[in-house]
């Protein structure tokens, strides 16, 4: 079973090349992709069935002993990201080649947009599997340059300027985690994180705190938490629609995938709890705040997205077994609801032409199935009984009830408001879209249309763009961006990944039983980063037993130790 | 032999101007501010290597007196991500100079945040019993036709 486990990783990346390979084909290129997602959706599967029936899977790159090589470790927690994220990645790709056939556009000449999509794959599963710090940045950089070229598909002006803040964003992030790996390495002498577990603990706590404070801006970055969130709005809106709903998906939660390990199983003992609950307040009213506001529903769902992370942090900052596990079901319900929202509004923006609720109207009558479509993971969102999010959040506000402390009361208080607000700002975009007349719509658009008079422009500029823009239609792959033609009728593939999508986040209500009983276990095994030490430096007998660890075998690492001592 | 203080002053000098220039709205200065951070992390990663010593892989050295390699490896690996990268951000920086009407490579302001400043409430009570007596057709027997998945574009 254990040779299995690299496989997550290296089914997408042979995928990319093979899709690479055969640039001119799209056909041949959306069949090796589906081959590899699908494998790939196989093997987590059978992965998370192992990693729960046998326990945790510790895969030694190279036969390089733990402490040395690169360790890849796939514990329940990872194995049930993996799932959901592959399921993800499937969904969203069967609705990406519906609109791409609908486009029209089967013999552009760029088709970087496959390849791409799996490397961004492939990033996301390393950074799941990842038992070393350093890996665990490697498949963040695999992840994000992917969403770099992703996030500036078809290079037109909009998404350039998106793209700007994002890359720079990401860029610092990157460098702040690389320097917190840096000073973990000069305290510890070592990146492997099962190891750090035992160092780390025996560092002064001062320093486990700087260390600590260091990775959490980093992985906070990515994980759009409330002081570090402003970039995401401004980015994710403008990429074309499945981009946007994997990306809405998946990457924030890589990043509170992160805060997970790091305060599991990195800093265990960690002092940071109550500043994690005070940002998860923060984070969840600023957001929804945000959503409040918003005209454009692409803005509006990447506003709810911020403000549901503050849920998971919430989790996170309660320290303790139940209340991991409420997280791990939290994200798993998350990841696939924002992305069947992300996907509705895809098949909106087709159907109405723009995402702005005040141009969209009376889509009830011309669009009833994406009415229901929207309709579902919306209340599923907001929380409404018998949906996955109102499982989600029953378990957070159960486990703080249990720890009774003022900070948790509070945050179950502001975690109802944010709920109620949800429904508020989502129930409001659904009404405006598909309830009003559209009639309205149209008198708004027009009254707008006439505001700005025509910006006085150069006649060199005029042809200068006109140029540009011509050739942007011929070289972008997802040239959606521009308003359609509003006759166009939807492909039955993007209906169909929608619904798949979200039969799928049904599903996670109809067996909330066994799958919360799976999230208790992993919340459990998050508890005790013990076990997971144990399995990952003491499995082996050639060389690196437990002991191995205090120095007395590894001179190098002797070496650090002073060195660190001294830093320290 | 320990770290000469040079290496942690250049480190800091690195840091400061990088963050400098990373503070800046135009994109070439933004790019080379990043190369600076990215270097000062390189050296970082090397401070924290320890002490000086013989080269790792040797006949002749014992262990206590080698360099560790790992930080190198690191660093090596975190090159080759800044190298690629930069030249992403390159590409980026030329395509939104060519798409800039005045020729400019500054970060621009999102639009939606400058509309949402000057919009108008736009809230659900809008919706007026005129509009629902407008979309009575919903109601009409005709709906399964309609209903069909793009069916009909727009009636």
């Amino acid at each position: 079973m254990i040779p299995l486990v690299p496989l997550a990783v290296l089914i997408p990346l042979a995928g990319a090349a093979l899709a690479l390979a055969v640039p001119g084909h799209r056909r041949l290129q959306q069949g090796i992709t589906l081959v590899a997602l699908s494998a790939v959706v196989a093997l987590s599967g059978f992965l998370m069935w192992a990693v729960d029936a046998h326990g945790t899977l510790v895969m030694e790159v190279g036969g390089w002993a733990a402490p040395f090589g690169i360790a890849l470790v796939v514990d329940r927690v990872s194995a049930l990201m993996l799932v959901v994220s592959s399921v993800v990645l499937l969904g969203v790709f069967l609705f990406s080649i519906g609109q791409g056939l609908a486009d029209g556009d089967e013999d552009t000449p760029v088709s970087i947009y496959y390849p791409t999509y799996l490397v961004l794959g492939a990033g996301v599963f390393n950074a799941f599997i990842a038992g070393d710090l350093f890996n665990l940045y490697v498949g963040f950089e695999i992840l994000l340059v992917s969403s770099y070229v992703l996030i500036t598909l078809g290079g037109t002006a909009q998404r350039i300027r998106a793209g700007v803040t994002y890359v720079i964003v990401s860029l610092v992030s990157s460098v702040l985690f690389l320097a917190a790996i840096a000073l973990i390495y000069g305290a510890t002498g070592t990146v492997n994180m099962a190891q750090l577990t035992l160092r780390i603990a025996e560092l002064p706590s001062e320093v486990q705190l700087l260390l600590n404070l260091a990775l959490l801006i980093a992985f906070g970055i990515k994980a759009a938490v409330f002081p570090l969130a402003f970039w995401l709005p401004d980015s994710y809106p403008t990429a074309p629609a499945p981009v946007t709903a994997v990306f809405a998906g998946l990457l924030t939660k890589v990043g509170v995938y992160a805060i997970i390990r790091s305060q599991t199983q990195l800093f265990p003992q960690s002092s940071v709890d109550q500043l994690l609950l005070v940002i998860a307040g923060l984070t969840l009213l600023v957001g929804i705040l945000g959503a409040v506001s918003q005209l454009d529903i692409k803005r509006l769902l990447s506003f709810t997205l911020i403000s549901h992370i503050g849920y998971m942090i919430f989790g996170i900052g309660m320290a303790n077994a139940a209340g991991f596990a409420a997280t791990i079901y939290y994200i798993a319900h998350h990841i696939i609801v924002q992305t069947t929202l992300f996907l509705a509004v895809g098949l909106i923006e087709r159907q109405g032409g723009t995402t702005s609720i005040s141009g969209l109207g009376g889509l009830m009558r011309t669009a009833p199935v994406i009415a229901i479509l929207f309709f579902i993971p919306m209340l599923n969102l907001g929380g409404i009984p018998p949906f996955s999010g109102f499982i989600g959040k029953l378990g957070l506000f159960t486990v703080a009830a249990e720890l009774a402390t003022p900070a948790a009361y509070w945050l179950m208080g502001i975690g109802a408001l944010v709920s109620l607000l949800t429904l508020y700002a989502l129930a409001r975009a659904w009404v405006l879209a598909f309830w009003r007349s559209p009639k309205r719509a149209e008198a708004k658009i027009e009254a707008k249309a006439e505001a700005p008079a025509a910006k006085p422009a150069t006649t060199e500029a005029l042809m200068l763009r006109d140029r540009e823009q011509a050739l942007f239609e011929r070289l972008q792959d997802a040239p959606d961006a521009l308003p359609q033609a509003e006759q166009k009728e939807i492909p039955r593939l993007m209906f169909g990944a929608t619904c798949g999508m979200v039969v799928v986040s049904v599903a996670l209500t109809v067996f909330a039983g066994p799958l919360y009983a799976f999230a208790t276990r992993a919340g459990e095994e998050l508890a005790e980063p013990g076990r997971t030490v144990e399995l990952v430096l003491g499995d082996h007998g050639d060389g690196g037993s437990p002991g191995g660890g205090s120095g007395d075998t590894v001179p190098e690492v002797a070496v650090l130790d002073e060195e660190g001592g001294a830093h320290g | 032999m320990t770290m000469p203080l040079v290496l942690v002053a250049v480190m800091v000098v690195l840091y400061a101007c990088g963050v400098y220039l990373m503070l800046d709205r135009s994109l070439t200065r933004l790019l080379l501010g990043f190369l600076l951070v990215g270097n000062a992390t390189n050296l970082l990663i090397f401070l924290m290597s320890g002490s000086f010593g013989e080269a790792p892989i040797s006949d002749g050295a014992r262990a206590e007196e080698m360099s560790d390699p790992l930080p190198q490896a690191f660093i090596l690996t975190a090159i080759v991500i800044t190298f690629g990268v930069s030249a992403f951000l390159l590409a980026l920086i030329y395509r939104s100079w060519r798409l800039a009407h005045d020729h400019d490579d500054r970060v621009e302001d999102d639009e939606a945040d400058l509309e949402i400043a000057t919009a108008e409430a736009l809230a659900a009570d809008e919706v007026t019993d005129e509009d629902l007596a407008e979309t009575q057709e919903y109601d009409d027997a005709d709906v399964p036709a309609d209903a069909a998945p793009g069916g009909e574009g727009q009636r």
